[in-house]
């Protein structure tokens, strides 16, 4: 059920419109594109693909978006460290330093 | 790998791990289900118990579509197989799994042919490739896979392929969900949602489990990263007191679900009004069956089909387990009569089985009193 | 443990749990005198107050010839190696054809052709063989058998007993190559990719490393059906101990990696054919390493682990964020996964 892969569609097959074929690591394999029939995919583009059907197309931006959320979970956390250590928080309110510290990644 | 090494890398997981200590609140017991057997084989896979806080628990709920499975579906597929001139083609994931009269694997090994197949469509190659034969292929899977085989038989249709069917066990992942909730012992802070499921469903589906029950539910991805970030926004919003859908999983999981899938999912299935499930019991309106208008293409219109029942034995818990009332050791045949190699139950014969993923990845950690410091 | 199975079933020749089940439940006590219980690639006979070592290999393999060999390369690689993971250098085999009626002649003098080639590049001599026909629909094509026979390396004494905490675990090479290269050339799974088969004599790497850091060699095997995580489970069975392994140490090529994570397969449970694992002792490892890198073809072998004392008698697998996991040995054939 839930095994699904990315994979790059690298060729559209001549005369049949809904097969492609996808890369996965220099992997390559057929799959059927029928599933994003509303929004066809193009060469070059990535789709998640699962028993040989290309489920969804994989959003560049999204998948950039998260990375940043994720690359700036540490970095919140620092930023609120050093403001509180001015005596107040963004907000305005007093300190309370009422958790332990953390290691930070560096 | 693209989309996959970038949501493994080691530094950003230190980090998710560090917020997520941050954000659990110690003298709260986190109790949090997968429902994904995905998630499950992700979360061993990755050590990822290993990382996360003591306080949290990772409870492994029933998305495992072989192990909902009951056994005589398995020995309805192989009697019809077992005709001259039929081909059973199934997933790699079901050839282990043992029906009353055996394995599909097992029937290999006394004449029958059993082929595994990577795609429905595939197994449709097969029939075109051999005419006097006819090929049934064995379907399971939640909404993920049905949108695959409802194309495939449309595809037969299309193409006039006469020498194809399907026997069709897909199940529907919501019901399942709601038989947890039901579940009087059950008690859960919040659900990871299922990733690739929702690419088709979309996250609306799982609305009334944070309005009717006040769950949070977050549609995970399945790298480490993704199972860590969704972490993250759980304890959110346990901490703020809320309850919604959120959805982790945004560059794959659409919040509307894929349209196009459901439109062929409508076209060749209709809901059976209930279907036996493994370790739950019978669920109204939680499994799919081919319509009228694909009738030739349905394994068990066309050949006759001997509504086999098996019970798993009385000591076998796994419905117990199944739903994450009881953990794996704590069934009475874990790891003495039911093992990954003569398993009794499907959830320690499929590799996302909680009891096989449990066996294989912790059991034996459990045996031994220290594990060696990491390198 | 006598074998209980009521049939036999193709996990019984997959190198893994059902294979062992058979040959320690049925073929070795009744078939394997002497006080050894140990089942190593090759036996060290006495004869005339010689040693020599002596080993005997079957190769069945579908395809008969895919990208990067045959199953007549196969069958002399495979019977060199068995020879020299069990520290002795290849001298003579013998080999018996079971060949299925109707097999083309054309295909079978390329068998030859290729044998003939392997032979001489590992330096062995063919010396006697058999052959059988038998029906058509039966061998696949062709069934290889092989026995060989080799000298001791001196200095080099194989013995998982003497394998202690703190060795290291030494690996020559890529894993997976073999076995994912196999299982697309089979196209049941309609993939393809830029692979081809390990298979190769891994002697040279071995006698290299044998002469700088023989004292140091406590145990070695080369990782064919069932991988890595087979046999360093039954190192870890035989000597009592734990094989600690890094993930990120472990090489691999992309595709490899990619094939994995399409189908859902474990890379350490995938076959190899021109690789060898060895547990060295910490004086001798960084020597043997090295001689072995500097070798035609050893560039990429690694330390991928080293030996704890616990968990006695399972592999442990360290990801690279601090989470491990164990990694039994294959249970059947490694089988494609869709959940």
């Amino acid at each position: 059920m839930c095994l699904a892969i990315p994979g790059k569609i690298v060729e559209l097959v001549d005369g049949q419109s809904e097969v492609g074929v996808v890369e996965v690591a220099g992997v390559r394999r057929k799959v059927q594109l029928g599933l994003l029939s509303e929004d066809m995919p193009i060469k070059g583009d990535w789709v998640l693909i699962h028993v040989g059907f290309a489920l969804s197309k994989i959003s560049e931006f999204d998948a950039d978006e998260q990375m940043r959320l994720l690359s700036m979970l540490g970095e919140i956390d620092q930023a609120m460290e050093e403001v509180r250590g001015y005596g107040a928080d963004v907000l305005g309110r007093e300190s309370s330093d009422n958790h332990e510290s953390r290691s930070r990644p560096n | 790998m693209r989309y996959i090494d970038e949501f493994r890398d080691p530094e950003l997981i230190a980090r998710a791990s560090e917020e997520i200590d941050r954000l659990s609140d110690r003298s709260r017991h986190y109790r949090i289900m997968e429902v994904c057997g995905g998630h499950t084989h992700a979360i061993y896979r990755f050590g990822l118990k290993d990382i996360l806080p003591e306080n949290i628990e990772l409870i492994h709920g029933p998305g495992c579509p072989v192990c909902v499975l009951p056994m005589g579906r398995i020995d309805d597929g192989l009697a019809i197989a077992r005709e001259p001139n039929r081909i059973f083609t199934a997933f790699g994931d079901m050839m282990r799994v043992p029906g009353a009269t055996g394995s599909p694997l097992e029937h290999k090994a006394r004449g029958t042919d059993v082929r595994i197949v990577y795609s429905p469509a595939d197994a449709l190659e097969i029939a075109k490739r051999n005419p006097d034969k006819e090929v049934m292929f064995f379907a399971i899977g939640f909404e993920t896979t049905a949108p695959s085989t409802a194309l495939t038989l449309m595809s037969a249709k299309k193409q006039g392929i006469q020498n194809f069917s399907v026997f069709c066990n897909h199940v529907t992942i919501v019901p399942a969900i709601r038989a947890i909730l039901d579940s009087p012992d059950m008690r859960l802070d919040g659900f990871i949602g299922p990733g690739h499921v929702s690419t088709v469903i979309g996250c609306r589906p799982y609305e009334w489990i944070a309005r009717n029950e006040g769950k949070p539910v977050v549609t995970s991805g399945f790298e480490p990263l993704d199972l860590l970030q969704s972490i993250v926004m759980l304890l959110r919003q346990l901490q703020a007191g809320e309850a919604k859908v959120e959805n982790q999983y945004k560059r794959v999981v659409p919040w509307e679900g894929n349209c196009a899938a459901l439109k062929v999912m409508a076209e060749v299935f209709e809901l059976r009004p209930y279907f036996e499930w493994r370790g739950l019991g019978f669920i109204s309106q939680s499994a799919l069956r081919i319509r009228d208008t694909y009738a030739p293409w349905d394994a068990e219109r066309r050949y006759s089909v001997p509504e086999t029942r098996v019970a798993d034995p009385k000591s076998a818990q796994c419905g117990e387990v199944l739903k994450g009332v009881l953990k794996p050791a704590q069934c009475k045949l874990f790891g003495e009569e039911c093992t990954p190699e003569h398993p009794i139950g499907a959830l320690m014969v499929s590799s996302e089985g909680s009891c096989a993923a449990f066996y294989n990845y912790e059991h034996r950690k459990s045996l031994v009193t220290t594990i060696s410091a990491v390198a | 443990m006598r074998f209980k199975d009521p049939q036999i079933e193709m996990s019984h020749g997959a190198g893994g749990k059902a294979s062992r089940r058979l040959v320690e439940g049925l073929f070795a006590p009744l078939l394997l005198s002497g006080s050894s219980d140990r089942l190593a690639d090759a036996a060290n006979v006495e004869i005339g107050g010689a040693t020599v070592a002596f080993t005997a290999d079957s190769f069945v393999v579908r395809p008969l010839r895919f990208p990067g060999g045959s199953i007549g390369e196969l069958a002399v690689n495979g019977t060199v190696n068995d020879l020299a993971v069990s520290g002795a250098k290849a001298h003579s085999m013998v080999v018996t054809f079971v060949l299925e009626e109707g097999l083309a002649s054309s295909v079978l003098e390329a068998e030859v052709c290729a044998m003939s080639a392997a032979l001489k590049r590992a330096g062995i001599t063919m010396v006697g063989g058999d052959t059988k026909v038998v029906e058509r629909g039966k061998a696949d094509g062709m069934y290889i058998t092989t026995a060989g026979l080799g000298s001791p390396i001196p200095g080099v004494h194989i013995d998982a007993r003497t394998v202690r905490a703190g060795d290291k675990v030494l690996l020559s090479g890529p894993i997976g190559d073999h076995g994912i290269t196999i299982l697309l050339a089979r196209a049941e799974l309609d993939l393809e990719a830029d692979l081809c088969s390990d298979t190769r004599s891994v002697l040279p790497m071995i006698e290299a490393m044998a002469a700088q850091a023989a004292p140091g060699i406590r145990w070695m095997r080369d990782p064919t059906r069932g991988g890595l995580a087979t046999c360093l489970n039954e190192l870890a069975r035989d000597c009592g101990l734990s094989v600690e392994l890094n993930e990120e140490e472990i090489p691999m090529r992309d595709q490899v990696r990619g094939a994995c994570e399409l189908l859902g397969l474990d890379p350490l449970h995938i076959a190899n054919e021109g690789q060898f694992v060895a547990i060295v002792s910490p004086e001798f490892a960084d020597i043997a390493l090295n001689t072995v890198q500097l070798n035609d073809g050893g560039e990429e072998a690694r330390i991928i682990g080293q030996i704890r004392a616990e968990p006695a008698g399972a592999v442990v697998v360290n990801t690279r964020y601090g989470g491990a996991r164990i990694v039994d040995m294959l249970v059947g054939d490694p089988l494609p996964r869709i959940c």
